[in-house]
């Protein structure tokens, strides 16, 4: 095939595409009109039905529960296809690099990002605990908690500490943290069923006020246990990968 | 109850809103054209966490919060990181 045959036939493509898409586009409610029932009737009765005044997170770990262990395990399962895919094999061997032999200098990490990275480590934990115990609360929630305490540990990294890195999060403890946060969303679906209610029905005391950190019932429970498995599936992720890194360097020195 | 007929004593005038929309949208749609526009891998994960900031102001506007976090988090911190380490195995292999 020519050049020119090709421009062509990505030509007629391309304006194909065009014009579906436009049709499309004219097919959408207008800008900021939602048509659906739905959502004007969560915003009603979600407060007073679950008591968290994050109605997002109500919507996500209550309303459509089911839907978001699907989310979760989509997750776990990235992470544990990366740790089987990134695994050591036998033909591989770490060797001392170059770099770590007696008497050189190693480069070491600009006192600048060293610094700033050890200012944000304690801030980004903290951060990262408060969303993850505040889903019921205000905008937050286990996903987004886990990530920033999980940036938390990859500052460690940046100020040039792999080691610490390595001791704060052993692969095999972050394995467990993993599998105990998703193990446990599920479980608290399951206790539901086990006392006579449908899978991931709230079954916990919602308390007295909306919003409250005590409120909401398995909302929390399940934000805390999300938090926890993403936190460790993004440590195991970058750690894999930090791994990696290092592990090439070994064998190429 | 429509959105517009909420007044709180941090409501923003409709008309400011508009205009923070669509400075933001432009802005988003300028840096996702530099990201392309980027050719060298490494420079163009720097622009890209750039861009996942900006998207984040995005659904923050558009009054997402939750999804201000999330993408805040990945598009501006966790996925540059992953791509930057991935480069660096590459460029290992390569050499």
């Amino acid at each position: 095939m020519t050049p020119a045959q090709r421009r062509w036939i990505f030509l007629v493509a391309g304006a194909g595409l065009v014009a579906f898409y436009l049709w499309g586009l004219t097919g959408l409610p207008g800008f900021g009109n939602y048509p659906g029932p739905y959502g004007t009737a969560i915003l009603r009765v979600a407060v007073a039905q679950t008591q968290a005044t994050g109605v997002v997170s109500a919507v996500n770990f209550d309303y459509r529960g089911f839907d978001t262990v699907g989310e979760e395990f989509i997750l776990f399962t990235a992470a544990a296809g990366m740790a089987v895919v990134l695994r050591h094999l036998r033909g591989e061997r770490d060797r001392s690099a170059l770099d770590e032999a007696a008497g050189r200098d190693v480069p070491a990490t600009s006192g600048a990002v060293r610094m700033v990275a050890l200012l944000f480590t304690g801030p980004a934990v903290v951060m990262g605990w408060w969303l993850a115990s505040h889903a019921q609360a205000s905008p937050s929630g286990g996903f987004q908690g886990g990530v920033v305490l999980a940036t938390g540990f990859v500052l460690v990294y940046l100020a040039g500490e792999f080691l610490v890195f390595k001791r704060f999060s052993p692969v095999d403890l972050t394995d467990v943290v993993e599998a105990v946060g998703a193990a446990g969303f599920v479980a608290t679906g399951l206790t539901a069923v086990f006392l006579g209610m449908p899978y991931l029905k709230d079954f916990l005391p919602l308390g007295q006020y909306p919003g409250a950190v005590s409120s909401s019932g398995t909302i929390a429970l399940i934000s805390f246990f999300v938090g926890l498995e993403v936190a460790a599936a993004f440590i195991l992720i970058v750690g894999e990968l930090l791994d990696q890194t290092l592990l090439v360097r070994h064998r190429e020195a | 109850m429509s959105v517009a007929s909420v007044h709180t004593p941090y409501t923003v005038p409709l008309a400011m809103m508009d205009v923070l929309q669509v400075t933001v949208l432009l802005l988003v749609a300028a840096a996702a054209t530099g990201v392309v526009l980027t050719r060298q891998p490494a420079r163009q994960v720097v622009v890209l966490s750039v861009y996942g900031v900006l998207l984040a102001v995005l659904f923050l506007v558009f009054q997402a919060p939750d999804v201000t976090l999330s993408e805040l988090t990945i598009g501006a911190v966790v996925l540059p990181i992953i791509l930057l380490l991935t480069l660096a195995k590459v460029r290992k292999r390569e050499e």
